[in-house]
């Protein structure tokens, strides 16, 4: 390297000018490809809702098999679908509903309600006013229905879908799209096998209230409670104690409690 | 000029592999290498950011001021990660999901900088180009003769196709759980080591220094 490279000037110019044309670069690129990413996700999503409610099958793309879905918007408060009003409110502060994120929604001081304390036990801070549902219907009932929920495991908040049946108090599915939890451990949760169990749990109690929960160890079937439990991950206690916290938060009086019981007086 | 570009290309592959001879870019050589797909994808990023970079260090190489040389490199380096980590999430969003944080990590991989220093530092575009590539193949050669291991044993199967039937899915074959985890790789890449070694009896090098037979000395417990 000659010495004329290691002046001042020199070494100020060459760092503008990279600095300049690796922005470029890299501005560029995210840009240019920034539609297909947005697409990209959105499918994710739509894949994982069906796949929570057991509906995913292989060999037909996501955009055709959505299509038996219907996304709607709830007010959490007070359990019923957002009215026109609402939706046009959410739609001008860029919530629309094809696209809606909930996790954004929670972030705007003006659509969430900040959580302490007691109130708060999946520990998600903040929570947004709405949420969308998404519903699959049969014969021209409600069939399943799928609802988002999230709430902090081990070492992450864990976002993911419960689906029930029509009846609203039986699980007919569950998964989770995004977490980090330790692989082969709290990553377990990602285990088919052991999604499977959630199925046909009951939610409530014979009481009415929510059971359902995750227990330590491995559930035992002639306990009068084994309708309501799930077997704990072994090696993951806390995340199987996030898990449990969450879905009874999101099923519970603060979460989707005021909607869901709309569907029992349907007495489906 | 032949006889230079096919020792570039060729020699990192085993006689001076990048992780078996110099041990660089070991971290995601644990991480990546549970399933083969994942695997190849990352093979395929590394061997595209080192080409790349090394041909633009190289480009700009007697341009470059010596004492904010480390800050140009990896400036460079970052930049063209961010883009292969945009391409992959815009073509192959579902393993770049799998890959995660690490196609960002390739910014610290040794590897990549290594090259940069070492090689494009000092010759022209061209060459340091097709070194970049070579030595993204011998990062590749070991990572995906640990992944043949690691998915064939930890979950019976081979590019996702099953190869061992799995007891849970009705078959004989026990998966070993091990395998699955990182640690595991460090056992692999041990003895593909040793057999590189035993092999090549050149890369074996001469010892710094040598340990002394344990001494008894009067008093010392």
């Amino acid at each position: 390297m000659s010495a004329k490279n290691d002046s001042i000037q020199k070494t100020i110019m060459v760092a503008v000018l990279l600095c300049l044309v690796c922005s470029i670069i890299v501005a560029g690129a995210a840009v240019s490809l920034k539609p297909i990413q947005v697409k990209n996700k959105l499918e994710d999503k739509k894949k994982n809702i069906l796949a929570a409610a057991g509906l995913l099958v292989a060999d037909k793309s996501i955009a055709e098999q959505f299509k038996q879905v219907t996304t709607r918007i709830v007010n959490l408060e007070t359990g019923q679908y957002a009215d026109e009003a609402e939706l046009e409110k959410l739609a001008q502060a860029g919530y629309p509903v094809a696209t809606f994120d909930q996790k954004k929604l929670a972030k705007d001081p003006k659509f969430s309600e900040k959580l302490s304390g007691s109130e708060d036990p999946a520990s998600i801070k903040r929570q947004a006013d709405y949420a969308a549902v998404y519903l699959v219907e049969k014969e021209g009932e409600v069939d399943r229905i799928i609802l988002p929920v999230h709430g902090y495991g081990l070492w992450s908040t864990l976002y993911g879908f419960v689906a029930l049946q029509g009846n609203a108090e039986t699980i007919a599915g569950l998964g989770f799209y995004s977490h980090a939890e330790t692989p082969g451990l709290g990553g377990e949760i990602d285990n088919p096998s052991w999604k499977a169990m959630w199925e046909g749990k009951e939610v409530y109690d014979d009481a009415g209230k929510v059971a359902i929960d995750v227990i330590k160890g491995k559930v035992d079937p002639a306990s009068p409670k084994a309708d309501n439990q799930i077997d704990g991950l072994s090696g993951a206690t806390l995340t199987s104690k996030g898990v449990s916290n969450l879905v009874q938060f999101w099923l519970g009086e603060q979460g989707f409690a005021a909607y869901l019981a709309g569907f029992k007086g349907q007495g489906v | 000029m032949s006889t230079s570009v096919k020792k570039v290309l060729t020699q990192p592959l085993l006689l001076n592999n990048p992780i078996a001879v110099q041990i660089l870019g070991v971290c995601s050589a644990l991480a990546v290498t549970t399933s083969l797909n994942v695997t190849l994808v990352m093979c395929m990023a590394l061997i595209s950011v080192t080409a790349c970079s090394n041909f633009a260090i190289s480009l700009i190489r007697n341009h470059i001021p010596g004492n904010i040389r480390i800050i140009v490199q990896m400036t460079i380096i970052a930049s063209l990660v961010i883009v292969v980590d945009q391409v992959l999430k815009a073509y192959a969003y579902e393993i770049s999901k799998q890959l995660s944080v690490f196609v960002g990590l390739i910014i610290t991989n040794c590897i990549v900088m290594g090259r940069a220093e070492a090689f494009a530092m000092k010759n022209p575009p061209g060459l340091s180009f097709l070194d970049g590539i070579g030595n993204g193949l011998g990062y590749s050669v070991v990572l995906i003769f640990v992944a043949v291991f690691r998915e064939l044993l930890g979950s019976g199967s081979l590019f996702g196709f099953e190869i061992l039937p799995l007891v849970t899915n009705g078959g004989w074959y026990y998966s070993n759980g091990l395998l699955l985890l990182p640690p595991s790789a460090f056992f692999i890449i041990g003895l593909f080591i040793w057999a590189s070694r035993t092999l090549i009896p050149s890369q074996v090098e001469a010892a710094d220094f040598k340990i002394q037979p344990n001494t008894e000395t009067s008093g010392a417990h």
